[in-house]
């Protein structure tokens, strides 16, 4: 290449090119830029602010201790409810998310038509909100544990339908290929060529989702949707704190012993 | 038309393939392939080998051309014509391709795809026949006491068996295999080719085989065909290819050990 | 010809997984308990899909008065705001949060307690935190704001942990051996490795703050998500459905642009 002695142009060593720090530039303005502007612009009262400690104090006392006789009557059974409404509502989000996230990978689906429908699908669900989705079925089926598996499952769809149709399309498509060639129809395709390999991917979403869904259907009681959030929701407008204290409780050790058996699962199959 | 000859398993007419416009893989290949024994394809990495063999089962399609597979034009089909017409042709392919989280007995039952509905497949209702056909094929691969085991326990060489028993099991008229050996060891290679040919020649079936090993080519090919930069440039006996024909197939002399 | 096929038991091909089979027999009976359970019939269902057509009949087409638009603009730019303010200081504290709860660079007692603060603030719905907030500090965006911070803090600091306890220490021991100081080893051993996952996560936060941000004015924290309850229960429908397309289409530009967000940073 050179010949010794022959001089080289300086070399200067940059982390990165000047396109990509104008860019991170960008982003640190504009990031600079919205935080003053919602700052400024964002209406918080002044008086509430210096009330907070002396309020927090107050409420604190006045949720413990819990009201322990309380549980029997009416908290265990939401519990319950609760629970089935997550698990219900995490396997109907798995069925009907299946055939969106096929429409939505690329690799399966080649219409470019499809993959937008079924992403704008997805992202739909995802935008809003399980306590959204509740107040919706809510209206259309009335209060009561439907709606709450409703909500749960139209929620979902967008997540477990997302990160399907992530795994799909990082299958490897050399299987694929082979499977192809010896003539196996497009059913015959995804059952033995690409379901062995997001198998795995599905039932981790599956698990990280009904985790997720514990938490949320713990709510949906607030507006009516069944669970546990009924009977916090009663408490709260009777404004019984110490009742408020021990359903708070219970969801937290719920929420607890839920995430231990999903490690534990996660350790064991996965 | 001519019909294809008797003694021909395949025929390419004007086969030519660019995947870009304007830069043409495969030049206007004509070629008849004979309808036993092992054709090898040999060629400097690049020149169009695989896309050649990919085209004759479609998994590439050619831009223009004929191939011509008992009677049937390959280029013309689509949907179940084509699905059909692959099931007749069995593939070795280079990374072996096996779905690796399913064990070597479903793996080798995937060669019966193109002739099971999906639903058996799903429900692994194979029939009979089937799943004695391929414990059949797993004995003479030498793979008995692996069947169920996951595809991915196995070793390189012992997954291409598994390859060839999925090929086989789809009971072909005739067999491609692109590159099956370049992830090989070298004497793992030779039993792989050699098992090949001994199967294929036990069933009455012509093989293809792309290759860039020359030597393994010579020793197993009744014939050899030399592609250079997307033409065919050598179509003979493999004793008759010469360090000459060599260069001009691969270009330059240095790689030519001395004889 | 190969000798003639021995017969082979389809139990030989397929050896059967009783386990698996064992977990969806118990699944599809669980599916049928909890159904009664819950009286979930198919005969409610499609009393509820009579209704439904009602439902969507009132809801289209959605309601675009210019009354109406200035609610929903002032309670979209709300809840901008929120999530802006909550992302960004729920970033700020979740890098040190992050960083105490990693195991492989504190002290056990450090990493225990730290890591006791994230399961805190992850525990709870942030609804459920909005509540207490709007006790404490009184109705308004900041109760949205504080409750979507503790929101944040929950999240980013478990994985950035997580991405600090899988980095590898090899990098990190190298740096340690050139003589650098603790600070000199974190900025150019441990960060550099994690500085792409924690944008990642950030710009994931901030999508999910913008989503909870739209809720939490439900019960009282700011935001469209009081518009939209109080259309709702005045069965203002064709206002919800325009508030609904507004936030699909809000989430999705912020979904593309965390999208290019994480991209700059890689």
């Amino acid at each position: 290449m050179s010949v010794e002695g022959t001089p080289h142009p300086i070399r200067k060593w940059e982390a990165h090119s000047r396109g990509e720090r104008l860019a991170r530039f960008a982003v640190y303005l504009g990031t600079a830029a919205a935080v003053v502007w919602s700052a400024r612009y964002v209406e918080i009262i002044p008086e509430f602010l210096y009330d907070a400690p002396q309020q927090t104090v107050d409420l604190f006392r006045r949720m413990w201790p819990f009201d322990w006789s309380h549980y029997p009557k009416a908290v265990h059974a939401a519990l319950i409810e609760t629970f089935h409404i997550a698990t219900l509502g995490t396997l109907l989000a798995l069925v009907l998310a299946a055939p969106v996230a096929l429409m939505a990978a690329r690799n399966v689906s080649r219409s470019r038509a499809l993959n937008l429908a079924a992403t704008f699908i997805l992202v739909s669900s995802r935008s809003v909100n399980s306590l959204i989705w509740a107040l919706l079925f809510v209206a259309i089926f009335g209060p009561g544990a439907l709606a709450g598996v409703l909500a749960i499952a139209f929620r979902s769809i967008g997540f477990v339908g997302k990160l399907l149709a992530e795994a799909i399309e990082e299958a490897r498509e050399g299987p694929i290929e082979a499977l192809k060639a010896t003539g196996a129809s497009p059913a015959s395709l995804l059952i033995k060529g690409y379901w062995p390999q997001i198998e795995p991917s599905f039932w981790a979403v599956a698990l990280f989702r009904w985790d997720i869904n514990i938490r949320e259907s713990a709510v949906l009681g607030l507006v009516g949707a069944g669970g546990i959030g009924v009977a916090l929701d009663a408490a709260l407008s009777n404004l019984y704190w110490d009742q408020v204290g021990l359903i708070l409780a219970v969801i937290f050790a719920v929420v607890i012993i839920v995430e231990i058996v999903t490690s534990a699962i996660r350790k064991r199959i996965i | 038309m001519t019909a294809a000859n008797e003694n021909s398993a395949l025929e390419l007419r004007a086969l030519s393939k660019s995947y870009v416009p304007g830069k043409p893989v495969l030049r206007d290949i004509s070629l008849t392939i004979p309808a036993n024994g092992i054709t090898a394809i040999i060629g400097p990495s690049g020149t169009g080998k695989s896309t050649l063999v990919r085209c004759i089962n479609r998994l590439v399609t050619p831009t223009s051309g004929a191939i011509l597979f008992k009677g049937l034009d390959l280029t013309q089909l689509s949907g179940k014509a084509l699905r059909m017409a692959r099931r007749r042709i069995g593939m070795v392919h280079q990374e072996y391709n096996l779905v690796e989280r399913l064990s070597v007995m479903e793996n080798v039952l995937t060669g019966r795809l193109g002739y099971v509905p999906a639903w058996r497949a799903f429900l692994r209702r194979f029939p009979q026949a089937d799943i004695d056909r391929a414990f059949g094929l797993l004995d003479a691969v030498g793979l008995a006491d692996f069947a169920t085991r996951r595809a991915d326990q196995l070793s390189g060489g012992q997954r291409q068996r598994v390859g060839i028993a999925r090929a086989l099991m789809q009971d072909p008229e005739l067999l491609l295999a692109d590159e099956p050996t370049s992830s090989l060891d070298p004497k793992t290679s030779v039993e792989i080719v050699e098992l090949m040919q001994k199967l294929a020649a036990e069933r009455g079936i012509p093989v293809i085989i792309n290759i860039h090993d020359v030597e393994l080519g010579k020793r197993f090919a009744n014939r050899v065909i030399g592609m250079s930069q997307g033409t065919v440039v050598f179509d003979g006996l493999p004793e008759n290819l010469t360090d000459r024909d060599l260069a001009t197939i691969y270009g330059g002399e240095s790689w030519i050990a001395a004889a | 010809m190969s000798p003639a096929a021995l017969h082979h038991s389809r139990a030989e091909a397929f050896p059967a997984n009783w386990w698996k089979r064992a977990g969806f027999a118990l699944l599809f009976l669980y599916v049928l308990y909890a159904m009664s359970t819950l009286e979930i019939t198919w005969a409610r269902f499609v009393a509820g899909l009579g209704h439904a057509d009602e439902f969507f009949a009132r809801m289209w087409p959605p309601n675009f008065e210019a009354t109406k638009l200035d609610l929903l603009t002032t309670g979209m730019i709300e809840s901008i705001q929120i999530a802006i303010l909550a992302t960004f200081v729920g970033v700020l504290l979740s890098l040190p949060l992050g960083l105490l709860a990693a195991r492989n660079l504190m002290p056990e007692w450090v990493s225990w307690a730290a890591r006791g603060v994230i399961a805190l603030c992850r525990s709870f719905h942030p609804i459920v935190v909005a509540i207490l907030f709007v006790k404490a500090v009184g109705f308004g965006a900041l109760a949205g704001i504080l409750a979507l911070i503790v929101a944040s803090m929950g999240f980013i600091s478990k994985l950035f942990a997580e991405a600090i306890e899988e980095m590898s220490l090899k990098q990190v021991e190298a740096v340690r051996a050139t003589g650098a100081s603790f600070w000199g080893v974190l900025v150019m051993g441990v960060l550099p490795q994690v500085m792409a996952r924690f944008i990642g996560f950030a710009a994931y936060q901030l999508d999910s703050n913008l989503r909870n941000s739209t809720m939490v004015g439900i019960v009282g924290g700011g935001g469209i998500g009081a518009t939209l309850f109080t259309a709702y229960q005045r069965f203002d429908y064709d206002f919800v459905l325009t508030i609904l397309l507004a936030i699909i289409a809000i989430i999705m530009v912020s979904e593309i642009a965390s999208g290019w967000l994480r991209k700059v940073f890689q």
